[in-house]
């Protein structure tokens, strides 16, 4: 079963973290988060969770690639490295040696929307994590010479995860198409040409344009008690002055143009197998109580895609064998315009073209008839257990908070959201099937494999070494 | 069913009434099933969850060569058809009380796992519909075809990528003709023979209870535990011998240099390294965090990222398996400074033998794994996924007590001694996938 949502994609600091992305479909009606705003500006969220004696910090800043601008693509995520490089009171790479060396673990995060630092710890090292978060915050030193260093690791990792993966690179060429005007149509690590120009200048205005405490909520769950937790806060974080900052209801709305027909494209790399990818502009959440909308394209996804007897995998890879794989994608949160996804790899021996005729098919014969009550329950029940499978971890529960209140909901929202979701009619997901999933709206990539050569191994060499 | 590669009404929070785990005392129970299948449980009702292991040692060491990807296929085959139920019908009942079915394989364990809510009426039909397939797998014919074709177009998309042609590329120089060398997925002329039979005889002959470990965790009662051991492991086949895998012997040194048109190279070095049971474990295992494993407090990250910004991920590791798995380094940097990235590594293993590690990075070394000990088991998950390793390998119910004291134990000549010994830098195989071509 699945409940990702997949193009979404985020950025971290170090591979080994696997980014598992929370949707949603799985927030869990809160019992105990607490709420705490420093006169700075900077609010806190705390949730308890007593299972272990560890916790987990986040600090969320409310800036993303989608605040970029062309010729600086890539800078927000550039910082997140820089992040690490030292303050005026520790020197570069101390950060993530002191915490692994209380037995933590340390990572950060660049998405589209939003940029997030964590620690993860024994909960008697709560303050030493919150003290040198609250450091980097105001006190960070940029130099050139570190800057040139990082920026080639940032270089390796654009051609590690994008320019050398065939997937990746028809997802990032296909919302550029897909987005015209909208900022989202950039990637998040940034254009190559972008970054082989970048300047140590670019990063620092970054950093005092949008860290402060104004922009950034902090987010704790695990063995602690919430009056602590605030005065720690209250005494690393509470002497860092706000700054001028637009807030996320105030910044320029940047609407994406409105698309007048069906987009294609086609990209080549080598691979042996063809790959779709369709995308249909959709709206996201905006107020969690009036919206349905959203609540109904998730639930779409889950007919469509939500176990291994849902309609795609049912249809085309075991009944009509023609894909090897499929998928359907949909975030239903973002500050930005939504999209909903459909993607396959067609069995060997059919083409991309076909694949999307029986995608089409599909979805024809999903607004013809509708969905089944049976269908709609099995996607509630997942909704409701995979709510709460999540509560095993601390994680999870600390990014759903994070999430919601960096795109501009309130971890509020959640109990409401889970009851919008097992709200949702089958004639609501109908309806959003019939005006969403358009062709005036639809943007199709595909993946023209291109075979490799035979080559043949390079005469080896031993290698000694003394 | 999803395999994972092992390197993976809303309820009232009573908060604050959970028991901690303390170091030492993962309160662990462990019996015998009738059937013969070695359970291990811990109690937890502190979620409403409840996730199950089955562990055999039926992984891709157990496949001969002329028929390798069997004992994947047989694997991924269990939930397609099992005690009269359709693939079908087996998905959607699974979905209905929103319980997820997973597995996952290497090359000493096949495995399949349940995680579902606790409730009665949820549980039992997630685990009726379980029991089934672990003991009722029906292996239908359209299923294989179909599984077969879609194994095989991955494995031909696999083969184009440089990471993929490197690891495999990697296993067979260190593993050679060892059951540890073969392709875990099998290759597409011995897939194409696979036949219906050859999974029913590997089920017969791997599936069997005395070869099963059962790892229990969360929200039931030691009785309901038992209970539900005894339903998932009587009907298992009987009999069966223990797979065992030969020793690893020592594999032919040297650097394989394939062309490759990716932008990067990536680049392997490996030796065998640790057998689960093995005495120099904690000695590796902590010196090994110093070397490689402890990311940005590692040597090689220092080295190769840190001070030069050759590489985004550089680390190394130990994989124990039954016999010795691998030790291995993996980097991926620019074409052209591939060589000055292979030659740099080489270097910094090559001074980590000779000299070992200073007393400072031995003590940032335990500070991190003794004082992270508790994020290791912070949620169900991770205490089952322990379970299945103490299980599977038989290791003692005080394992991660031990684990905890022994890794404090070790001291900067331990060491130096266990790599001298056990991890020649001059007799490393190695791979560079994506290597400049030379004229």
């Amino acid at each position: 079963m699945k409940f990702n949502s997949g193009p979404t994609f985020y950025i971290c600091r170090l591979p080994a973290f696997m980014f598992m992305l929370v949707s949603l479909i799985s927030f869990e009606v809160f019992a105990n988060p607490h709420e705490y705003m420093l006169a700075n500006g900077l609010k806190i969220v705390v949730k308890e969770d007593h299972r272990s004696p560890v916790v987990i910090s986040q600090i969320w800043y409310k800036v993303g690639s989608i605040d970029e601008l062309n010729g600086t693509t890539g800078v927000a995520h550039v910082l997140e490295h820089m992040m690490f490089k030292g303050t005026k009171n520790i020197s570069s790479g101390e950060f993530s040696k002191k915490i692994a060396a209380v037995g933590g673990r340390d990572n950060a995060f660049t998405s589209r929307d939003y940029t997030g630092y964590f620690q993860q710890l024994h909960k008697s090292k709560l303050a030493l994590a919150m003290k040198l978060e609250a450091d980097r915050m105001r006190n960070l030193i940029l130099t050139e010479e570190e800057f040139a260093k990082e920026i080639k690791v940032v270089m390796e990792e654009r051609r590690l995860r994008t320019d050398d993966q065939p997937h990746a690179l028809v997802y990032e060429k296909m919302m550029s198409v897909a987005y015209q005007s909208h900022p989202y149509r950039r990637p998040i690590i940034g254009w190559m040409n972008d970054l082989e120009n970048m300047t140590v200048g670019d990063a620092q205005e970054w950093y005092d344009r949008w860290y402060a405490p104004n922009n950034a909520v902090l987010v704790l769950v695990g063995d602690v008690d919430p009056k602590e937790v605030y005065s720690l806060a209250q005494k690393y974080y509470g002497e860092i002055e706000s700054r001028p900052i637009a807030s996320l209801a105030v910044r320029k709305p940047q609407t994406e143009v409105t698309q007048a027909g069906i987009k294609r494209l086609q990209i080549k790399a080598p691979a042996q197998m063809p790959y779709l990818v369709m995308g249909y502009h959709a709206p996201v959440l905006h107020d969690a109580s009036a919206d349905w909308e959203p609540y109904a394209l998730q639930m779409l996804v889950g007919v469509l895609d939500g176990n291994g007897s849902a309609r795609l995998n049912k249809e085309l890879v075991r009944n009509q064998q023609i894909a090897s794989s499929i998928n359907a994608d949909y975030d239903s949160t973002g500050r930005g315009p939504g999209m909903f996804f459909l993607s396959g790899t067609p069995s060997e021996g059919r083409s991309a073209a076909e694949l999307e005729s029986a995608l089409r098919i599909e979805i024809e014969r999903l607004i013809d008839a509708g969905v089944t009550e049976k269908e709609l329950r099995r996607v509630r029940a997942q909704v409701v257990s995979s709510h709460v499978f999540q509560l095993d971890s601390m994680f999870y529960q600390a990014m759903q908070i994070g999430q919601l209140e960096s795109v501009g909901l309130s971890y509020r929202d959640l109990d409401t959201i889970i009851k919008k979701l097992q709200a949702v009619t089958a004639e609501q997901v109908r309806e959003v099937a019939i005006k969403y999933l358009i062709d005036d709206s639809l943007t199709v990539a595909v993946l023209d494999p291109q075979p490799l050569e035979q080559r043949s191994v390079i005469p080896s060499s031993i290698r000694l070494r003394h | 069913m999803v395999l994972l590669q092992s390197i993976g009404c809303f309820l009232a929070l009573f908060f604050g009434i959970y028991s901690q785990w303390t170091l030492a005392a993962l309160p662990i129970q462990h019996w015998q099933a009738s059937s013969g299948a070695q359970v291990y449980f811990v109690e937890s009702h502190g979620l409403p969850i409840l996730d199950i292991s089955v562990d055999f040692s039926a992984g891709s060491s157990a496949d001969i060569p002329e028929k390798s990807g069997c004992a994947s296929l047989t694997l991924q085959l269990l939930d397609l058809g099992a005690g009269g139920l359709s693939e079908d019908k087996i998905s959607k009942s699974l979905a209905d009380v929103g319980a997820q079915l997973s597995a996952r394989f290497d090359r000493d364990r096949a495995g399949v796992l349940l995680r579902t809510l606790s409730n009665k009426n949820e549980r039992n039909k997630a685990l009726d519909i379980f029991s089934k397939v672990i003991q009722y797998p029906e292996f239908p014919e359209n299923a294989l075809k179909r599984e077969k074709a879609r194994v095989i177009s991955g494995l031909k998309e696999a083969k184009t990528k440089p990471g993929y042609i490197a690891r495999r590329t990697l296993n067979n120089m260190l593993y050679g003709i060892h059951p540890y060398g073969l392709r875990s997925s099998g290759e597409v002329d011995t897939l194409n023979e696979l036949q219906r039979n050859d999974l029913v005889d590997f089920y017969q002959a791997n599936y069997s209870a005395v070869n099963s470990v059962i790892s229990i965790m969360g929200d039931v009662s030691r009785s309901e535990a038992a209970a539900i051991a005894e339903a998932l492991s009587k009907n298992l086949p009987q009999g069966g011998t223990l797979n065992i895998s030969p020793p690893v012997t020592e594999p032919v040194s040297g650097t394989k240099r394939i062309v490759h048109p990716a932008t990067q190279s990536h680049i392997l070095l490996a030796y065998p390294g640790l057998k689960r049971n093995d005495p120099d474990y904690y000695p590796l295992l902590v010196g090994n965090y110093i070397l490689g494993g402890g990311g940005f407090a590692s040597r090689l990250m220092e080295e190769i990222r840190q001070k030069r910004g050759l590489a985004y991920s550089v680390y190394s590791g130990f994989y124990p398996l039954k016999q010795a798995g691998p030790f291995q380094i993996s980097l991926q940097t620019k074409k052209e400074q591939s060589e000055e990235a292979l030659m740099i590594t080489q270097k910094v293993l090559s001074d980590f033998v000779a000299e070992g590690p200073t007393e400072k990075e031995l003590a940032a070394a335990k500070g991190n794994i003794v004082g992270g000990f508790p994020l290791r088991i912070d949620s169900n998950k991770k205490i089952m996924e322990y379970l299945a390793v103490i299980g599977f390998y038989n290791l003692p119910l005080t394992y991660l007590g031990d684990y905890v004291s022994a890794v404090d134990n070790v001291t900067v000549a331990q060491i130096k001694d266990a790599f001298q010994r056990r991890i020649p830098p001059e007799r490393m195989v190695a791979v560079v996938v994506g290597a400049i071509e030379k004229e």
